[in-house]
């Protein structure tokens, strides 16, 4: 499945300071889905090089980081059990407080 | 040849005369209008020109001055008469006059709004200018609300002004936020950014917030017509390492300055109630990218915490709330000063100084990031990153063997010393603790860092 992947905010920094990542997942649970939490824990063994507990905390985002799904909230599509579907456009957004 | 001389000076004598006529006329033209426009005034005094072409103001309540000062708005069919009296009937709260702020308060006042509020409490400083355009060099170490609020007045004199001389906190933002429709967060930091947040809450005011940093921004309007309070979004405070500031990380300053705007732009059509305010949404702006990327976010939680349905949040637990602790994190944005070592692992930066001009044989490593050793550093110092200290710890073993030969051709018998120096102090005693750890009990952190040394050493090593 093909993917965009993008990182901004600062998240970024976690993976050699590359925002937009071009990714192709084959989903592993055989029914060829893939959700979120798949793409979480594929981005973190796949993108994250350094720090870690800077992008995810249990099995989720850390706090301060906004998931959008196609320009959308996560929360809006069920999180963690939001579907992928190919050519889809993810980012993950770390918020700035900054001024 | 001669005569081209003659008639080019002539010319030239000509073009000058008629300039100065030009001139002359051009004053006379202004002088005219303004004495017109005195006419017309309303608190001209009774000399007023027949009342059933000019009245004083008119049934719709602008007065001949604003129509003409807001005329470009008024020719906007979206906006017209009816968004300027609005506006001008509207209050609005900027609290920092920063990056954010400077740009939000210059367009605010220019726009018309009829009462302008301006909270912060800090002073300006040089290393401001680049982004806080409000301020002018003269105002340097003074107050940033007096700063700003001249240059409002400067730019329109007919907007109540308001100062608030003090930093927010939870014993004064009901009683300041109370006074204003609408609140402007332009601050800096995690704590400042719940606690604001919560205010407008409890007092039921729509709240346009933005943030900066290095070359992004992030926009959105809280609390606004069922959208989401900044709690709905972030329930959790992110960790203290993930809240950066622009003293730390830099910021190009047009970014802030474009937030800013933008932010004034969303203020100005909550208070006339004008166009679609940015509720429910978030815009996000790569500055490096040219991009700007305008989101969906999730509505109002009826879970939150703040404002969702059961909460209990009042002003009573607002005015209660320790923001510092709940972020882990201070409303001043003073910076950290870690103590980490023991003092017999530290030395001042003056002992230094004293070492230094003895000859004493030493290493100095700077853990700064490369970037920041490049804007300016000590001599002689060997620039290690933090970041990469443990897979460079060779570089230290082979700097400390050089100056242990060099040492040994002069015979003088002492130790070779290792000292860490950093911008303030705090990477220095982490990188300390991690180099005693690996094998090098006797290294020294100076406190204080560069910072310091300029302060206490140097007065003319640049500070940044």
């Amino acid at each position: 499945m093909q993917l965009t992947l993008e990182f901004g905010g600062g998240l970024e920094l976690l993976c050699d300071s590359v925002k937009i990542h071009n990714v192709s997942i084959d989903p592993e649970n055989g029914v060829g889905k893939l959700i979120m939490k798949d793409l979480l824990s594929w981005v973190r063994t796949n993108l994250i090089k350094e720090r870690p507990e800077m992008f995810m905390k249990g099995d989720t985002v850390r706090p301060g980081v906004l998931v959008l799904v196609n320009d959308c909230d996560w929360e809006l599509s069920g999180q963690l059990d939001t579907t992928l579907e190919e050519k889809d456009v993810v980012v993950f957004i770390s918020t700035l407080h900054g001024g | 040849m001669a005569s081209s001389t003659t008639e080019s000076s002539r010319i030239l004598h000509e073009i000058e005369t008629l300039k100065s006529a030009k001139s002359d006329l051009e004053r006379r033209i202004s002088a005219l209008e303004s004495q017109l426009h005195g006419l017309n005034h309303p608190h001209n005094n009774g000399v007023c020109i027949a009342s059933s072409t000019s009245p004083s103001a008119f049934p719709h309540g602008l007065s001949p001055d604003m129509i003409y000062r807001y005329s470009r708005h008024l020719l906007l069919p979206s906006f017209g008469v009816q968004g300027q009296l609005r506006l001008s009937k509207s209050s609005i709260l900027v609290v920092g006059a920063g990056g954010l702020g400077s740009p939000a308060l210059l367009y605010l006042a220019a726009s018309g709004v009829g009462r302008l509020g301006i909270v912060d409490h800090d002073v300006v400083e040089l290393n401001n200018m680049h982004r806080q355009i409000i301020h002018t060099e003269a105002y340097i170490g003074r107050s940033k609300v007096e700063s700003a609020a001249a240059t409002c007045r400067l730019i329109n004199s007919t907007v109540e002004i308001v100062e608030h001389k003090e930093a927010l906190r939870t014993s004064n933002a009901l009683e300041i936020f109370s006074k204003y429709d609408i609140i402007v967060d332009a601050t800096d930091n995690a704590p400042s950014r719940y606690m604001i947040s919560d205010c407008c809450v409890v007092l039921g005011k729509p709240l346009v917030s933005g943030a900066a940093l290095g070359l992004e921004g992030q926009l959105t309007v809280y609390n606004y017509n069922g959208g989401p309070c900044y709690r709905c979004l972030f329930p959790t405070p992110p960790p203290t390492t993930a809240c950066q500031r622009c003293a730390d990380s830099g910021v190009l300053g047009v970014v802030p300055g474009i937030i800013g705007c933008l932010q004034a732009l969303e203020a100005i059509k909550v208070s006339s109630a004008v166009g679609e305010p940015l509720s429910g949404r978030m815009l996000l702006f790569d500055a490096l990218a040219a991009r700007i990327r305008i989101v969906k976010i999730r509505g109002r939680s009826l879970q939150c915490e703040v404002c969702g349905e059961n909460s209990k949040f009042k002003a009573a637990q607002f005015q209660e709330f320790d923001y510092e602790k709940f972020t882990q994190s201070p409303l001043s944005t003073s910076p950290l000063r870690l103590k980490l070592l023991e003092p017999n692992s530290r030395i001042s930066t003056k002992e230094y100084g004293d070492r230094l001009r003895n000859g004493e044989s030493h290493v100095l490593v700077d853990v700064r990031p490369e970037h920041h050793f490049k804007i300016v550093a000590l001599p002689n110092s060997l620039n290690i990153p933090l970041a990469s200290l443990d897979g460079r710890l060779e570089e230290v073993v082979s700097a400390l063997k050089e100056e242990e030969h060099k040492q040994s051709s002069e015979s003088s018998g002492a130790d070779v010393q290792l000292y860490v120096v950093c911008r303030r102090g705090n990477d220095s005693q982490r990188a300390v603790k991690y180099l005693q750890e690996k094998g090098f009990p006797s290294a020294k952190d100076i406190i204080g860092g560069l910072e310091g040394w300029a302060h206490e050493v140097d007065p003319t090593f640049p500070s940044y």
